[in-house]
């Protein structure tokens, strides 16, 4: 009773309805949106000075990178509301959101290295932003691995979240690698002072980064719904060993 | 009934201290890593701290302007690096990046030889924040804007 607000959607029942209400829209945005950044960052933006057409690869490139890192942030502030507030849908929403966020993470290691081959003129180094990239990647496979660990579901929830939080000290890191430590990735370009990207080349990224959050959301929603019915039929089929038994 | 709202709040403080402890553990690994942590030495840094003869490490900083020269076996190149310090003359055999170019950020695996010049094995080019189209900078360049901006040296 002390927080009714969050405790209204921790009915499962309830969130699954809004869950089906919402999920076609954001899949239906999210594809439109995407599909016009990507459209507009292929065929209409320009080729940039220095790296030519590679350049184009920035626009799955950064949104992975930006949802990679929101994702986490998003995981982890869910494992923290599982521990304090017991929310029951917490520890779900954790679990889903973890396989998304290593694929944005997989996907921005990818295309960067592949960037990197004809920019830098290597696939890989380890300076300060690869690596704390790849620790994130990690991460997300660790609290993935942890949640199927234990045999005792509530144990391995509660100990991949305890990862899931302790990684958050990742996330300074990442954004901060290439301004702490000389590192070869270059420096952020989108600041709150402005951007370093030409205004041709960034209305196509922010389109591509909307489409691939929005969907990232609907992913989200549908796994949460897949878990919560796992575990309701998990339920059933233990009552029904039960009554059997 | 009144328990549990106290039992919320003992795991909130509980978070809040665990999360406190973590983020000075951030801090101070930080702070611990600020050398080694860095990907490459630039000039300044090598002309405080002479690195030891034969040792391999990375050098990072701009090509200086008109400073590329190009040997007649087609393969070795000189130029100097540098940042707002010093310079130091570098000399690398193989292929060059395709971004390797005078006024960009570089960075060079290789080792300091007693003659005083930096002997580079692998080049690497470094690529700045900037993203435009040609014609931008062109018309950067032509309005006096040179597009060199100063490399990521770190703090």
């Amino acid at each position: 009773m002390a927080t009714p607000d969050l405790h209204a959607y921790a009915n499962p029942l309830r969130f699954r309805r809004l869950a089906v209400a919402f999920t076609p829209w954001l899949l239906l945005a999210g594809l439109g949106l995407l599909g016009a950044g990507l459209y507009a960052g292929l065929f209409l933006a320009p080729a940039d000075y220095l790296q030519g057409e590679s350049v184009r690869i920035m626009y799955v490139h950064v949104p992975s990178a930006w949802l990679a890192l929101g994702g986490y942030l998003g995981m982890a502030i869910a494992a923290l509301s599982a521990r304090i507030w017991r929310h029951p849908l917490a520890d779900l929403c954790v679990q889903a959101i973890a396989p998304i966020g290593a694929l944005f993470a997989g996907i921005c290691l990818v295309t960067g290295s592949i960037w990197g081959r004809p920019t830098w003129g290597t696939w890989w180094v380890w300076d300060g932003r690869l690596t704390s990239m790849l620790l994130l990647f990690l991460l997300y496979l660790g609290v993935i691995a942890i949640i199927h660990l234990h045999e005792d579901r509530a144990r391995g929830h509660r100990m991949a979240g305890l990862l899931a939080i302790i990684g958050t000290i990742n996330l300074p890191i990442i954004k901060f690698s290439v301004e702490w430590w000389n590192s070869l990735h270059q420096p952020a370009s989108i600041r709150l002072s402005g951007s370093a990207i030409h205004a041709d080349m960034l209305w196509p990224l922010m389109l591509a980064a909307l489409g691939f959050l929005l969907l990232f959301a609907a992913m989200v929603l549908m796994r949460m719904r897949t878990l919560i019915a796992g575990q309701r039929a998990e339920a059933r089929a233990r009552r029904l060993a039960a009554r059997l038994g | 009934m009144a328990a549990r709202p106290t039992a919320k709040r003992q795991r909130l403080i509980l978070a809040l201290a665990a999360a406190g402890v973590l983020a000075i553990a951030g801090v101070v690994a930080t702070i611990a890593l600020q050398d080694s942590a860095a990907y490459f030495k630039a000039p300044g840094d090598i002309a405080a701290s002479p690195p030891v003869i034969g040792q391999t490490i990375r050098l990072g900083g701009l090509v200086k302007d008109g400073s590329v020269q190009h040997a007649p076996d087609g393969l070795t190149i000189r130029f100097v690096v540098m940042d707002n310090r010093a310079e130091l003359p570098v000399r690398y055999k193989g292929i060059t990046p395709d971004l390797f170019r005078e006024g960009q950020g570089v960075i060079a695996t290789g080792a300091m030889t007693a003659a005083g010049d930096f002997e580079a094995q692998q080049l690497l080019a470094k690529h700045d924040e900037n993203y435009m189209p040609p014609e931008v900078a062109r018309a950067m360049e032509k309005g006096g804007h040179p597009l060199k901006s100063a490399p990521n040296t770190g703090a």
